[in-house]
């Protein structure tokens, strides 16, 4: 039987949420973020995941004779932020890196949305954050993943101008059609650039449904979970399951019997012959079935699969369209600590927080969302961009005086 | 007196309006005995006394339970209308009915009613409720006239008239036509236009308003008496506040409704961003509009240079003030408007539209039509761009909103008192 692979990568990002930032605010006071919020969250997701998940996958690495292997993708602000609030986790992370079962993703500093925005920013951001991450695990990426797996035939070919020769995307139904996305795909424009798919259904299985009781997959266990996998790599060749760190402890607790779930996967899988690969190692060691064409971009949120999310309404619109045309601007400052600020008011979780698609997914939406409504997401971050654009110009000013 | 609210704790300016006219009747000699369904204990009561209806225990033994819902018999609450009955049944369906609520007022005499106070669900519920004290409190005090403010008290102020005989004035600070455009409530219409029959006079805060009671309501011109509002600044300390930003600041501040005409502020900002960059605009307040209103912000794509405060309250709406350097005011209906002169008072250019009542007394305020964009945007546009005419705006506004005193009005509700009672 040919290797068939089992790919896991976990998302790790938590954003900067701005504090109330009120109209009389603006040119007084430069302090944008909750920095109390912040860390509270920081401390509990490192506690309630981060810290126990961690510990977890090394004595499972260790213990399968590192035949288990996962891959990570943490973005840039997620680091500063261990650095800030859990360094802790930041060690552990390193440990995990020692192990060389551990790949690293390369994707945007800022988890943004600048691919979709400007190509030139985009690359700084992913040159920025290839190079943090080099620095902090010692392994300089090859794989790339763009923020909430956004991907089009377009971002596809600059990724791989690049030099990356991997990305993940979504297997969105509306793109695969009939196909499957258990086999490695090309870029429609660069066939170089090899694509890893997301299986969302069995993604889903333990990143959303997990402790569903009314979900007729449930209880699951590793062996039931090993089953189905059986089952659907029958002709197949790799079983891509991304999903966001937080699944384990965070959203799914502790108590649903998780971290058990997982202690037993690797053994179940193994036993069934399957062989657990990182996304690098899938793309080598499989030839691709086809170019993959998606002429609009995909993401891996909601029903739609696309940019909604995001950019869904006019004042998400609004908004991305006012913080991308100060790029230049922010540029010709030349100074570092707007810089950095200009990346953070980038973020895609800002323009999260205003989505409206109250229906839908709803609960998700405001799982993560620290605002009561889109509309107050919105006024804040506004006053936020407003107070930093006066503060871009006064720089500007000064420069030109020297 | 009957009102709803009183500072501290107001929700709009029908509070500020009562708190300025009892301290300008205490200074024409007159006393008053304000009523409100819930006084919180931390309201000024120098210059008069502040009955909180909470307390008061509905009805007395004066006077039987029938007795009373005789001369108040409006406050069964209930639909007489009864379709596909005979008249035999329906004599004896409705004495039922009037039995059952003869028992069920039973029960709430001598009973205190916690009321909010608010603008809530219960509002219908409270209004009556209310009026219950307001007949109970005529006949537990002494005075010469009953003064009942906007549709909330009127029904209170009919039911002390009924008990006590005594003359009611009626105040309309605004009608439901102000307040809904032509979908009027017809259950607060029938309130405000029974208010406004039974009334002995009728005192309106403009002309404008006094033609609305004229015209919509079918009111006798001839009790129907204007007396403008006034503001009292006595209190005010002249607040310096940081300014944050280079441009110069319009603001609308008002509830984000119908009534104050949000649409055609954010349409003009517009218009004027298109041709002078160094302006922000500021609206600050809530209500029904703010999210339609940010929504359409964010389609002009003027969200950078238009700012949403939410509700303001206290020190915050004089620091707004105080960083302003246009006020507007662009109201559909407006009674009267007080906004505009705490503008005025701090200094600010202030622009009105020609649908309000305050645009009656001022003539150092630029007034356009509502429905005028282009000439809103002119004037905004000349504000803040010639600073002449700003200044000029600015002063003279400042000494002409400084002469409306409250003493002057008092004066003349004193006298509508007086012509009151010689009708009896």
């Amino acid at each position: 039987m040919a290797t068939k692979s089992i790919c896991f990568y976990f998302q790790v990002h938590q954003p900067d949420r701005l504090r109330q930032y009120r109209f009389f605010d603006i040119g007084n006071d430069y302090n944008y973020c909750d920095d109390f919020t912040n860390k509270v969250i920081m401390r509990r997701v490192a506690q309630k995941c981060y810290l126990p998940v961690n510990a977890l996958l090394l004595d499972m690495i260790k213990k399968n004779s590192k035949k288990f292997k996962v891959a990570f993708s943490i973005s840039g602000v997620a680091v500063d932020q261990f650095k800030r609030y859990a360094p802790e986790v930041l060690d552990s992370f390193k440990a995990l890196a020692a192990t060389g079962c551990v790949e690293f993703l390369a994707e945007t500093y800022a988890h943004s949305l600048a691919s979709v925005a400007n190509e030139a920013e985009f690359k700084q951001q992913v040159k920025d954050h290839s190079k943090l991450i080099e620095s902090t695990f010692g392994v300089k990426p090859v794989t790339f993943r763009n923020t909430e797996l956004i991907y089009s035939d377009a971002i596809g070919a600059t990724v791989a101008s690049m030099g990356y020769t991997t990305m993940l995307t979504e297997g969105a139904k509306h793109i695969l059609g009939w196909k499957s996305p258990n086999f490695v795909y090309t870029n429609a424009i660069n066939p170089r650039l090899r694509l890893l798919l997301k299986n969302s259904a069995m993604s889903d299985d333990i990143a959303f449904r997990f402790s569903n009781r009314s979900w007729d997959g449930w209880p699951l266990t590793a062996e039931k979970y090993a089953g189905w996998v059986d089952s659907a790599l029958q002709n197949e060749d790799t079983l891509n399951l991304f999903m966001d760190y937080e699944t384990f402890g965070e959203h799914q607790s502790a108590e649903s019997g998780i971290f058990d779930f997982l202690k037993a996967l690797p053994a179940a899988l193994l036993a069934k012959g399957f062989t657990f690969n990182t996304p690098a190692e899938v793309a080598k060691m499989h030839q691709p079935v086809a170019p993959l064409h998606v002429p609009d971009p995909i993401s891996w949120a909601d029903e739609e699969r696309d940019l909604s999310a995001w950019l869904g309404n006019e004042l998400q619109n609004e908004a991305f369209h006012k913080v991308y045309a100060l790029g230049n601007k922010v540029k010709r400052t030349k100074n570092e600590d707007l810089i950095n600020t200009y990346r953070m008011l980038q973020e895609s979780d800002h323009f999260y927080y205003m989505c409206t698609k109250f229906f839908s997914d709803g609960a998700v939406h405001s799982y993560f969302n620290p605002y009561d409504t889109p509309y107050e997401a919105f006024i804040n971050y506004m006053n936020v961009l407003s107070d930093f654009e006066l503060r871009v110009d006064a720089c500007l000013k000064n420069n030109n005086k020297k | 007196m009957f009102g709803w609210e009183f500072p501290p704790h107001i929700s709009g300016g029908l509070g500020t309006a009562c708190y300025g006219m009892t301290k300008g009747l205490a200074h024409n000699d007159v006393d008053v005995l304000f009523v409100m369904p819930s006084a919180s204990g931390d309201e000024d009561q120098s210059d008069i006394s502040i009955i909180n209806a909470s307390d008061v225990e509905t009805a007395d033994t004066l006077m039987s339970i029938d007795e009373f819902l005789g001369k108040v018999e409006f406050l069964r609450v209930g639909s007489n209308i009864m379709p596909y009955v005979d008249p035999e049944d329906y004599t004896k369906l409705t004495s039922e009915e009037r039995l059952m609520q003869t028992e069920e007022f039973k029960y709430h005499f001598h009973n205190k009613y916690k009321f909010s106070g608010k603008y809530g669900k219960n509002l219908m519920e409270e209004v009556v409720r209310y009026s219950m004290v307001g007949g109970t409190l005529a006949l537990q005090n002494n005075f010469d006239v009953i003064h009942a403010h906007d549709w909330l008290t009127y029904l209170a102020g009919i039911a002390a008239k009924r008990v006590s005989g005594k003359p009611l004035v009626i105040h309309v600070h605004a009608t439901e036509y102000d307040r809904t455009g032509e979908n009027v409530n017809t259950q607060v219409y029938a309130i405000e236009q029974m208010g406004m029959r039974e009334a002995d006079k009728v005192i309106t805060v403009s002309d404008w308003t006094r033609n609305i009671v004229i015209n919509k309501y079918g009111i006798d011109p001839e009790k129907v008496v204007t007396v403008h509002n006034a503001v009292d600044f006595s209190n005010r300390e002249t607040l310096v506040a940081k300014r944050g930003v280079p441009e110069k600041t319009v603001t609308f501040l008002g509830r984000i409704t119908f009534q104050k005409g949000p649409e055609y502020f954010i349409e003009a900002a517009y218009k004027v961003l298109q041709k002078n960059d160094n302006v922000r605009f500021v609206m600050a307040g809530s209500g029904d509009l703010l999210n339609r209103s940010i929504r359409r912000v964010a389609q002009l794509g003027i969200a950078d240079k238009f700012h949403f405060t939410g509700f303001l309250r206290g020190a915050d709406v004089q620091k707004m003030f105080a960083l302003s350097d246009v006020y507007v005011m662009p109201s559909v209906s407006e009674p009267f408007g007080i906004s505009p002169l705490e503008a005025m008072q701090s200094n600010v250019p202030t622009i009105i539209s020609k649908q309000s009542g305050v645009a009656e007394v001022l003539k150092y305020a630029i007034k356009v039509d509502f429905w005028d964009i282009d000439g809103l945007a002119d004037a905004i546009y000349g504000l803040v761009t010639y600073p002449a005419i700003a200044k000029m705006a600015g002063e003279k506004g400042y000494d002409e909103v400084n002469s409306l005193k409250w003493d002057h009005a008092a004066a003349k509700i004193k006298d509508v008192y007086q012509a009151a009672m010689n009708l009896k």
